[in-house]
């Protein structure tokens, strides 16, 4: 995972775009967690979203995982590719973004965790 | 947490663990779910089913003790052939279901599910006739080996020859140390296959050596879940439970004719004659998406009144697709029938299909 990401403690990773553009997408971790992917439920464009509030839906044959909004905004933009394709979620950053929230909070950010501390978190989920 | 016999196999294979009627179980390993579905539909996968019970019933009168907690005929039932039925309560719901073998005149042997353990052998004891013994195998493993080439690799690595032993047949082998074993022709996969009861100490042993062929790859819970899916298959506790009777679980097939004194016959019989109020049918899913259990089923036509709610439901690896088995009413409970099902707030179209969903591979009963 690149650098200047951020993660969230429910293993969402973003991407600030344009200043105020949260590119959103779900961990390695949240990926492995979850397995063979075989569905990706997207949020319609124009909804806004409340910080913590899920937007989107991740499915595994076994398990169906909600996508928590790390911010509040307004989605933007979707990754229509998903649906058809949901495996692209663990191609790449570029390949598997989910969705793309225009913040209305930049204070948001506060509290989103760095790689390293993401690293440390995950280092103390696994033991 | 209970562990099987294999606990410590599963760990060495890097199997995803998980709890599963009070047991530490795999329930994928390295490949994951998709990949280990399709090997056991086009080679043969090994799974650990040691957390299932295996009982005995022995003593003169044993076939009449299953007559009343089932609803099945065992009075004529052949020595080998084994068959699938369901304990019911005096309401005629279901208690489990289960396989239960006939081995001798006076002697049967049953497979339970692991989280009805405890209620049926409680149950069993409790309406045990006086000159019966029943016996838990609490020293016995489970292994199955299902798929195209379990009869291959049963041959090749076990030196176990069961080419004569039809579907729903059971008998006995030696391993090459002498340890008797019990072979099963069946199975919760729809494929060919196998279930080796196994003496506890010696299941490590059969274990690796089925793996160290090239057609066999462990296969965990996950699979096995979306494999029965694909039959049509109802599994315990979500499709078929205490308040369900066989008839409205569409297993009316497991009532014998000359059996009427069973448990729960009056409401089972009655429903087998005037039909019951809902049916169990399978569902697949038209729009995408997946919808799972608790899904709650809708009329088209009236979309506000629900007709009925999903028991199981998975994206299935054969198909590429949602399906599922659920309760409708039974005006609903026809062929092709559409229906709606509510996943997360939106109506998804879906219709009542046929199962099995995908073409049973295992072999007739008469070899």
């Amino acid at each position: 995972m690149p650098a200047d990401l951020k993660y969230t403690k429910d293993h969402e990773w973003l991407k600030i775009e344009g200043g105020n553009v949260a590119v959103v997408g779900i961990t390695e971790y949240a990926q492995d967690a979850l397995g063979d992917l075989v569905y990706v439920e997207l949020p319609s464009i124009g909804r806004s979203l409340k910080k913590g509030e899920d937007f989107a839906v991740v499915e595994s044959v076994k398990t169906a995982a909600e996508v928590y909004s790390p911010v509040t905004g307004e989605v933007v933009a979707v990754n229509d590719d998903l649906p058809d394709n949901p495996e692209k979620i663990k191609e790449s950053i570029e390949a598997g973004w989910i969705a793309k929230i225009k913040m209305t909070d930049p204070a948001d950010m506060e509290g989103l965790m760095d790689k390293s501390s993401y690293a440390a978190f995950l280092k103390g989920l696994t033991g | 947490m209970n562990k099987t016999p294999l606990h410590a196999h599963h760990l060495k294979l890097s199997a995803k663990m998980g709890e599963f009627a009070g047991y530490d179980m795999p329930l994928y390993y390295g490949e994951g779910v998709v990949a280990e579905h399709e090997w056991v539909r086009s080679h043969a996968g090994l799974f650990d089913v040691s957390h299932m019970g295996q009982v005995t019933v022995t003593g003169a009168g044993a076939a009449a003790f299953f007559e009343k907690l089932t609803p099945s005929a065992f009075q004529s039932l052949a020595h080998g052939v084994a068959k699938y039925t369901v304990l019911t309560n005096e309401n005629g719901g279901i208690i489990d279901d289960l396989i239960i073998t006939r081995t001798g005149d006076d002697a049967f042997f049953a497979v339970i599910n692991a989280g009805c353990k405890d209620k049926d052998i409680a149950w069993m004891k409790a309406n045990l006739p006086s000159g019966l013994t029943f016996t838990v195998l609490d020293d016995r493993a489970l292994i199955a080996l299902q798929g195209p080439k379990a009869e291959g690799a049963l041959r090749d690595v076990l030196g176990i020859d069961a080419a004569d032993l039809g579907y729903m047949r059971m008998t006995t082998a030696k391993l090459a140390d002498g340890t008797e074993v019990f072979i099963s022709r069946l199975g919760y996969t729809g494929e060919d296959g196998f279930e080796l009861s196994v003496p506890s100490a010696k299941a490590g042993k059969v274990w690796d050596d089925l793996l160290s062929h090239d057609d066999v790859k462990p296969i965990g819970l996950a699979a096995r879940d979306s494999l029965r899916l694909d039959m049509g298959y109802p599994l315990y506790g979500h499709d078929i439970d205490d308040t369900t009777s066989p008839v409205e679980a569409d297993i009316a097939w497991v009532i014998g004719k000359q059996n009427t004194g069973f448990l729960g016959a009056h409401r089972v019989l009655k429903e087998k004659g005037e039909g019951a109020s809902r049916r169990r049918v399978g569902l697949a899913l038209i729009d995408k998406g997946v919808a799972r259990e608790g899904s709650e089923i809708f009329d088209p036509a009236a979309p506000d009144r629900k007709i009925g709610v999903l028991t199981s439901g998975s994206f299935s690896p054969s198909l590429k697709q949602s399906i599922g088995q659920g309760y409708v009413e039974s005006a609903f409970a026809k062929e092709g029938q559409d229906v709606l099902i509510r996943v997360r707030g939106r109506d998804l179209r879906a219709s009542i299909s046929k199962m099995p969903f995908v073409k049973a591979g295992t072999k007739s009963a008469a070899k």
